[in-house]
């Protein structure tokens, strides 16, 4: 009977092992939680963007998206999660970018050049919204792009 | 008059049936939280659903997704969205197949034993045996298997879905040249744990409706072989039906 016990506890674990391969390799579930420090800013429209949509620097990911939530006066507040490592200017600027023509939305951040660096919690105020294609479209169709 | 007659008994038939079959799972899922718990029986239905079951499940798991990868490939080229084929492949396996698939093989493999077990403990007067010791013969029949199942089908829809996706990998990269990076690193953006989860909720359902109707199935057999052939019968039939029901239900909840 030993060996009920081992062939059960041997499918059990492999059952459990691809599971949790699945969810931490693929869906990059957090075990402990996101490391790192939370920044904010506000977008006046996010279009597209969602929880977990990386977080670049010159195209290297150095964060992610953890929650967007409305503000008061109805602008896009968006919680990024930022490696430690990782240190922010204040006028640093963040824009919403997207990957290819119609692929996925994620944040690009353009370093700036002031001294002082964004602590925990704090709000950048530098922001570009989504660049609404469909608008862009409608406008180059009925002739408003200015030349 | 006969006419009425038929429908009317045929409809009580029907009732009955159904008010039974729940009855008997309220009473299972009550004797689950009751001792005396059997944890050897437990460990040995384990093996019965999981470990046996292991081979079928990496089997089909393969060739479901190498088809898929292929199939999938196919049509998405057509959009010139190939780059899309890890995603598609996954998202399918995790959200759909893996569930669905595996409790069906299981169903097939294991289920249509466990009825048959069951069944023809009933016809050889072996749960009225053990009744006469004043023992209780769902503790012994029925709990095990229901708590078993409920384990054991996430755990094998998660091994189905992980050969399929990496099959579906090979035939995707390997044959049909996709680029190496390109299938993962898609993956990794559009899967998210909602849909593992709503895996695993089917996954738990679809055990609990298997080892419920399989063993119900077994303890109201019929008489001789020919019921028990019956009852084995209707048995895999009953469960498949109502798992790609409830896939469909629990799908429509989730979204």
């Amino acid at each position: 009977m030993k060996r009920l016990e081992v062939f059960v506890g041997l499918f059990v674990l492999v059952g459990i092992l691809s599971l949790a391969y699945i969810s931490v390799r693929f869906a990059k579930m957090e075990l402990f939680g996101m490391r790192g420090y939370r920044v904010y800013a506000e977008f006046v429209k996010v279009g597209g963007l969602k929880p977990g949509a990386p977080v670049e620097i010159a195209g290297v990911q150095v964060g992610r998206v953890k929650r967007i939530t409305l503000t008061e006066d109805y602008l896009a507040r968006v919680e990024m999660i930022i490696d430690h490592k990782v240190k922010l200017q204040k006028d640093a600027i963040v824009s919403i970018k997207t990957k290819g023509l119609i692929g996925e939305k994620y944040i690009e951040i353009t370093p700036g050049g002031s001294e002082d660096l964004v602590a925990e919690g704090e709000t950048l105020r530098e922001t570009e919204s989504a660049v609404d294609i469909e608008e862009i479209i409608s406008k180059f169709v009925f002739g408003k792009v200015q030349q | 008059m006969n006419f009425l007659q038929t429908i009317g008994s045929g409809t009580l038939h029907l009732l009955r049936q159904m008010g039974g079959m729940f009855i008997f799972l309220l009473v299972s899922l009550y004797h689950i939280f009751t001792p005396p718990f059997k944890f050897k029986v437990f460990l040995r239905q384990v093996r019965f659903f999981g470990n046996r079951s292991l081979m079928v499940i990496v089997l089909t798991g393969a060739f479901t997704g190498m088809v898929l990868s292929l199939q999938v490939f196919y049509t998405l080229r057509k959009f010139g969205s190939e780059a899309l084929l890890g995603p598609a492949v996954a998202l399918s396996l995790i959200r759909e197949l893996g569930p669905v698939l595996s409790a069906l093989m299981v169903t097939g493999r294991a289920g249509s034993a466990l009825t048959a077990e069951i069944g023809i403990m009933k016809i050889t007067e072996q749960i009225d045996a053990i009744l006469a010791m004043a023992l209780n013969p769902l503790k012994y029949l029925v709990v095990p298997n229901i708590v078993a199942a409920i384990l054991v089908f996430p755990l094998l829809g998660g091994i189905f879905d992980l050969v399929g996706i990496y099959t579906g990998y090979v035939v995707g990269v390997k044959i049909l040249g996709l680029s190496k990076g390109t299938y993962f690193s898609q993956i990794e953006t559009f899967l998210t744990t909602e849909d593992i989860s709503i895996g695993t909720v089917k996954s738990l359902f679809f055990g609990l409706i298997v080892s419920w109707v399989c063993c119900w199935k077994g303890y109201t057999a019929g008489h001789g072989a020919e019921g028990v052939s019956r009852a084995t019968t209707e048995a895999v039939v009953l469960s498949s039906v109502l798992i790609l029901v409830s896939d469909y239900v629990i799908g429509t909840f989730y979204l």
